[in-house]
């Protein structure tokens, strides 16, 4: 289960990107936050923000509040 | 001071080749009548016609009766499909595709889904590369009608394995219909190929004209009502002026394919160098090496793919954008999608024979603050 989670949903690319970016320095290492985001471009996206900040992608699952991406910091 | 009009988006538009402009005037003079009758007007398109065939196909490497002019590069590119599709049917139902087709591919290939058909789309690498592994297994499935490459990546510029692919489909007897729209004119062709489409548009050439290459021996059925213009392969007149036109500029954008190469292959080289270095998270997409000369694609990361083409066209630079903000579906593009890369902030370059080094040296040195400049404007600077 994640620990948190940052309600994105209705906003377009690359807000929800941003949105992690933002909250990610914030939370501890090793914190897991689970980014619900509607907009396609998310799926995407988020995978590839990790990948660039080093950060791991752990799984994108829908639930039933939509498409999700839960992401954990690791530095 | 109004910044003067760098175009740099030749991969959905070239401007018109000088030689075409040239030859579509002399051919509204006398090709417009119906190159079918039987009068001496007609026998002067129906020349027109036969000569801008031949001028073509030897271009191309096919025999001029393997090639019909279509009305667009996309109507090839469905009636390749659809008709690669219907020539095989006793042989199965499913076509073979890379993840990364063009949508006119992709939009066909819905098409034949929904009538029943079966369609399996092959991944690619994270530089945009197909799957040969999971491309051999694949086509070598029982029930395979057909198999489609595109020849390079239309949005990233990769090249393709085509020879490769087309091996395996030789092996097991499966014709290959390639999208060569971003090669024809521009580089050599690869070979092994059973179905070929290309537009005009963008070698230079006006735009409403296609090409679609059947080769002897391929098993193709027309998917439209019956129309025995242009070897039955299309229905309608061309566009006979246009055609003219097109395969008047083909001839020359081939001619000089090679030195263009030459000449704007390190420009790309300068763009993915220096964009990189100089504009702060940045992801310059695609393989740099095996890949087309005038092509280049990168995404800023935290930037509105859509603000920054405006930025961009507010100084003068008009370029390409699969960012979803800037598709009617709002969905990103399947290429960057299927690749794994970033999406939004996403921009395609692609350079042509008007473009000079002092083009490319004037979008270097802007991007950098326009780019900036619209991470400032978001609060983005720094995350």
């Amino acid at each position: 289960m994640p620990d948190e989670v940052l309600d994105c949903r209705g906003q377009r690319c690359p807000l929800p990107v941003i949105a992690a970016a933002r909250r990610m320095p914030q939370v501890p290492v090793g914190t897991v936050v689970r980014v619900l985001a509607d907009d396609p471009a998310a799926a995407v996206d988020l995978p590839a923000w990790c990948r660039m900040r080093g950060q791991e992608f752990l799984a994108a699952i829908t639930g039933p509040d939509g498409p999700a991406y839960d992401i954990r910091r690791t530095h | 001071m109004s910044a003067s009009s760098v175009y740099l988006d030749a991969a959905t538009a070239a401007p018109l080749h000088p030689v075409a402009r040239q030859a579509l005037l002399a051919a509204l003079e006398d090709g417009w009548a119906d190159p079918g009758k039987l009068y001496s007007q007609a026998r002067r398109a129906r020349q027109l016609l036969d000569a801008a065939r031949e001028a073509a196909a030897q271009t191309l490497g096919v025999r001029a009766d393997e090639l019909s002019f279509t009305s667009s590069g996309t109507t090839a590119a469905h009636g390749a499909v659809l008709g690669g599709l219907a020539g095989r049917h006793r042989a199965g139902a499913t076509l073979v595709h890379s993840a990364i087709e063009h949508s006119a591919v992709l939009h066909a290939a819905e098409r034949h889904v929904a009538a029943g058909g079966v369609a399996h789309s092959v991944p690619v690498d994270r530089v945009g590369r197909l799957d040969l592994e999971a491309w051999s297994a694949a086509v070598r499935a029982p029930g395979v009608a057909l198999a489609a490459l595109i020849t390079a990546s239309h949005e990233v510029g990769t090249v393709q394995p085509v020879a490769e692919a087309a091996a395996v489909c030789g092996d097991v007897g499966v014709p290959l219909y390639v999208d060569a729209a971003q090669s024809v004119g521009r580089v050599p062709l690869p070979a092994g190929w059973s179905i070929l489409s290309a537009s005009a548009h963008k070698w230079g050439g006006p735009p409403g004209v296609g090409l679609l290459a059947v080769r002897k021996g391929t098993r193709w059925e027309s998917p439209w009502p019956a129309d025995e213009r242009e070897g039955g392969r299309t229905p309608g007149s061309v566009n006979l002026p246009a055609v003219v036109a097109a395969a008047a500029s083909l001839r020359a954008a081939a001619a000089d394919a090679a030195a263009e190469a030459t000449r704007l292959d390190p420009l790309v080289d300068r763009i993915r160098t220096r964009v990189a270095a100089e504009v702060p998270d940045v992801e310059v997409v695609g393989d740099p090496v095996l890949r087309l000369p005038h092509l280049v694609t990168f995404s800023c990361l935290y930037v509105d793919g859509e603000t920054l083409l405006h930025a961009l066209d507010r100084r003068g630079f008009a370029v390409s954008s699969g960012s979803s903000c800037t598709s009617s579906t709002l969905r990103p593009s399947h290429v960057l999608e299927a690749m794994g890369v970033l999406s939004h902030g996403n921009v395609r370059v692609s350079l042509h024979r008007d473009t000079t080094e002092s083009d490319v040296e004037r979008f270097l040195a802007e991007l950098p603050g326009i780019v900036a400049g619209l991470r400032a404007d978001a609060g983005v600077v720094g995350l």
